[in-house]
């Protein structure tokens, strides 16, 4: 040890002192894929810039746009998930449900899919195999084709035995206005389920942190609830699949991108007695745990009983529950009145979610 | 959720804050000792129902923000040797030492990994004989007794491949220091449950008497911490300055013997210094003698890693009370979780991690928030 022995009395205990400052990571880490503030970071300091244009600026979870006559819907994700096969999915279903998500959240029917594998040399045939059959069942349950794919396979250690990239294209409803931007004040937020599932079931398995539970993903097709939505005829506002970085990421988002505020009551937010249970356990923000089957709706006040009854009614979403509401107050800030009556700001995710210590 | 439902519950909240409007007669500064106490106080908006007149400060609780520059330092130097698997808290990972965090080395190539329980790391150790497997041993009395077990079970075992970085601080120390600065502001403490838990709350007897200052061992749901709160406004209003333990569903007075000796047979009480404080007199644990085959610092040759703390931020006054983490010009504009400043910055149980987290830095920049 070197300590420098006793502190001078009085005054020199109380120097501050504090290490200098990391102004800029040099290197991409892990936080910068998390779907939080470093990400948002990244697009914004160095892709946006290079690639700004209309349909990228509002990063939505897609791009809409016409072509001859039809308005489309386009968009792209990548699947890194570790381990492979989960509780409640695999790497495959999870690669065809998120890119039918984000259509859908564009207020799109999702028609047609790319994928594109990269493959550790090394993996097993039938880890492929299984991944493979997998994504067809999805591509068949959501009513979409995979028409054009690509595979690539690099030397053991350059990968984790199997990445997957989906590409996907729907068509946008008639009439349909799907936008971030048009979040009102007044306006309800609806959240289909309960939240921090997807998270959770994967932290379950992940190597290391294993525990017992009968948690599984809720990765799921939202197309046939955002159809259950739209049959009914009413004006939805905004669309978001509250996936990495969690519910309150996605809401932050939508508030500062309409320039609105938003009032939540955290005692009505849906979540289970397993997942809150593991998220006390594990030191975790269930309002900041991935989500892989479920959606926000923030829609006219003078609906939200109708649309929330259309919500509960589908398969997918009766523990559906209007948590809160858009208010001109506060713009871009998402407050919450929580359990105990208090309040505080709900911010993006700041950096990964790291278990806390005690 | 059963067993923490009921201490989340907003009619009893109320119940009790009229209780404290109901005796409340002047100004009192309490002090929380414990991150997860600030932890709570911010989450769920604790400090916004209270009364004006109790101010709350938030004290040096947090293992990981008080872990010193030094100490992190000497755990870079090892995580970045090739042979080594470095096990850490999650929210060490973040901490900046003088030239990058964990998590920059994990994306050099480091083979850093987190973990729940030090115990976990003897399994790594065995699974990987080829690895030297190091666990950096943090916090306060609350961790040590796992910690100790790690270090007992591979000296019994003979895992040769296993050690720990000690950095132990304890809390009665910092809360002299705290009571002897001319700068002390605090009147009342929220003593440490968690602590308490393992060491009891003897030791706090003599520190309540000879400073005349209420110590009240609480817990850490919202009921506790207003409870708390109520407890040692009593006392503040009475004169009285004794201990009291809030907390019996956890904490007795004598703690738990069976960890306490465990502990006591690893570790020994040495000065240690604190980050954003300085070093403080019998204020930590290092591994005895006994143990050194499992001492990370004697292991790799760190001990000459001798780090000194630049004065630009005013962590250590918050770490203190003396400051909250607003009244920094810094605090989210240049500080931030992301670009963490100042080690309260650094871990979730940070006084400005937890301000920040819960949207302090907005309210403080005077954004046109509404209450609720």
């Amino acid at each position: 040890m070197s300590d420098k022995g006793r502190p001078e009395e009085g005054g020199n205990i109380l120097m501050g002192s504090c290490p200098l400052p990391l102004t800029n990571y040099q290197e991409i880490v892990l936080a910068h894929g998390s779907g939080g503030k470093l990400s948002q970071q990244l697009m914004q300091k160095i892709v946006l810039p290079q690639f700004r244009n209309e349909l990228l600026e509002p990063l939505h979870d897609g791009a809409v746009f016409s072509i001859g006559g039809a308005r489309l819907a386009f968009s792209t994700d990548s699947y890194v998930v570790n381990p492979i096969f989960f509780p409640g999915g695999d790497i495959g279903k999870l690669a065809v449900h998120g890119t039918v998500n984000d259509l859908a959240m564009c207020g799109a029917r999702p028609l047609h899919l790319s994928v594109g594998f990269i493959l550790e040399e090394g993996l097993p045939m039938n880890d492929f195999w299984r991944i493979v059959q997998s994504m067809r069942e999805a591509a068949d349950a959501a009513g979409v084709t995979l028409v054009t794919g690509d595979t690539k396979v690099v030397d053991r250690g350059k990968a984790d035995k199997i990445f997957i990239n989906t590409s996907g294209i729907g068509q946008v409803r008639e009439g349909v206005s799907i936008d971030p931007k048009r979040a009102r004040p007044g306006d309800k937020i609806i959240v289909s389920g309960c939240i921090a599932v997807h998270g959770i079931a994967i932290m379950s398995v992940r190597e290391g942190l294993e525990f017992e539970t009968e948690i599984a993903s809720d990765t799921a097709p939202l197309n046939g609830l955002v159809e259950a939505i739209f049959a009914i005829g009413k004006d939805v506002h905004v669309l978001r699949d509250p996936t990495r970085g969690g519910l309150t990421s996605a809401l932050s988002e939508i508030a500062q991108s309409a320039g609105v505020g938003m009032l939540l009551d955290e005692a009505s937010i849906p979540i289970s007695e397993e997942v809150k249970g593991a998220c006390e356990i594990l030191g975790l923000d269930p309002l900041y745990v991935a989500n892989e089957g479920k959606l926000v709706a923030i829609v006219p006040s003078e609906d939200a009983g109708t649309i929330l009854s259309a919500i509960r009614s589908h398969p997918l979403g009766v523990d559906a529950a209007v948590i809160g509401e858009v208010t001109a107050d506060h713009p871009h800030f998402v407050l919450m009145k929580t359990r105990i009556g208090g309040s505080r700001v709900v911010d993006m995710l700041s950096g990964e979610q790291l278990p806390r210590i005690c | 959720m059963k067993y923490l439902d009921e201490y989340r519950n907003e009619t009893m909240a109320q119940k009790i804050v009229g209780e404290i409007r109901r005796i409340i007669t002047r100004p009192w500064v309490l002090m929380e000792v414990c991150g997860g106490q600030t932890h709570t106080i911010v989450k769920y908006g604790i400090d916004h129902l209270l009364p004006d007149e109790v101010e709350l400060v938030h004290g040096p609780g947090c293992p990981v923000c008080v872990t010193s520059l030094e100490m992190i330092d000497k755990a870079h130097a090892i995580a970045q040797r090739p042979d080594v698997i470095f096990c850490s808290f999650g929210d060490m990972l973040r901490v900046p030492g003088s030239e990058f965090d964990l998590l920059v080395l994990k994306s050099r190539g480091a083979d850093v990994r987190v973990v729940y329980s030090p115990l976990d790391c003897l399994k790594i150790a065995k699974a990987n004989p080829d690895k030297k497997v190091v666990f950096f041993a943090i916090g306060f009395e609350t961790t040590a007794p796992g910690n100790a077990m790690a270090v007992w079970q591979a000296y019994r075992q003979g895992v040769k491949n296993f050690s720990v970085l000690v950095s132990h601080v304890l809390v009665p120390p910092a809360m002299e220091a705290i009571l002897q600065s001319p700068l002390n502001r605090v009147q009342g403490f929220l003593g440490p449950g968690h602590v308490c838990t393992v060491v009891g709350y003897e030791e706090y007897e003599p520190l309540a008497e000879r400073y005349h200052v209420p110590i009240v061992i609480t817990g850490f749901e919202p009921m506790d911490l207003l409870e708390g709160v109520l407890m040692t406004i009593r006392q503040l209003e009475a004169g009285t300055a004794v201990v009291e333990n809030q907390y019996p569903r956890i904490v007795k007075r004598e703690g738990n013997k069976v960890a306490q000796e465990l502990v006591n047979k690893v570790f020994e009480v040495c000065d240690r210094k604190w980050r954003g404080i300085g070093s403080i007199p019998k204020s930590g644990y290092r591994l005895r003698e006994e143990f050194r085959e499992h001492d990370a610092e004697r292991l790799f040759d760190v001990g000459a890693i001798d780090t000194q703390e630049p004065s630009i931020c005013i962590s250590g006054l918050v770490l203190q009370g003396v400051k909250k983490p607003h009244d920094c010009p810094a605090f989210g504009r240049q500080c931030t979780p992301e670009h963490p400043l100042g080690a309260t910055m650094v871990s979730a149980e940070g006084a400005c991690a937890a301000y920040y987290a819960y949207g302090r830095h907005l309210q403080a920049e005077k954004k046109p928030l509404q209450p609720v």
